[in-house]
């Protein structure tokens, strides 16, 4: 099975992404979905817009990894990876997982999995850029480390 | 070492790019580096904006795109990025 994996500055079209997904296939009985989006504040401060930035060739080389990692884990028909980049606005969607299997626990643990480990494992980083025109890098949080080590 | 050794690729990543100044270069193998944590006590030593970069003790690395810890070697033609840790998703 090979996973679909994109970096990529333009929006994602998630009907067409879950399309895609299941084109020509009356083997999977569900897909699970996480959309992350851009939250409108951080810490008490306004967020006028996130600048996010990769590792070009180091990041899609990790997302291969982690989606190879999930099928070795579950029983999975299909998997979703993309990753937007450059600068967004409050309430756009950053990323999007989709794994597909024939029964639900499989996709949406692989759906829990491929994002707790994407957020310690993938090389992005994002700058926020407040509404009262401040900036600052995001710093990484041990709650993603504790999540991401539950697998 | 050679003349005609490969050099090094080095690419610097959000607030450490920020510090050093640059997002990539590319240089010799320095004498007496062999590993990860000799170049990065190599670079801190190479002027302010590195020390500041390198000061930190959460900068990441990866050698030609692999997560690598101090230990790990440092090659002629190789591609280090130093990086802090990730935050996507």
């Amino acid at each position: 099975m090979a996973a679909t994996v994109r970096v990529q500055t333009a929006p994602f079209d998630i009907a067409a992404e879950l399309a895609a997904l299941s084109a020509g296939r009356t083997d999977i009985g569900g897909i699970g979905c996480f959309v992350g989006n851009v939250r409108d504040s951080a810490g008490g401060r306004a967020i006028a817009a996130m600048t996010l930035e990769h590792y070009p060739g180091m990041t899609e080389r990790a997302l291969a990894a982690i989606a190879a990692e999930a099928e070795q884990r579950w029983a999975l028909l299909g998997i979703t990876l993309i990753h937007r980049v450059g600068r967004l606005l409050p309430g756009e969607a950053i990323v999007l997982v989709l794994a597909a299997s024939a029964h639900r626990q499989a996709a949406l643990d692989a759906t829990a999995f491929l994002i707790d480990w994407l957020k310690t494992r993938a090389p992005f980083w994002k700058k926020e850029t407040f509404a009262d025109g401040g900036e600052d890098w995001v710093t990484a949080k041990d709650t993603d480390d504790a999540a991401a080590a539950r697998w | 070492m050679s003349e005609t050794a490969p050099p090094l690729r080095l690419l610097y990543f959000a607030w450490l790019r920020e510090r050093v100044g640059v997002s990539e270069e590319t240089l010799a193998l320095p004498e007496g580096v062999a590993t990860v944590g000799d170049l990065t006590a190599w670079l801190r030593a190479r002027g302010p904006g590195y020390a500041a970069a390198f000061a930190s003790p959460v900068v990441r690395c990866a050698v030609n795109q692999d997560f690598a810890t101090a230990e790990a070697p440092v090659a002629p033609g190789d591609e280090v990025a130093f990086f802090p840790p990730v935050t996507g998703g």
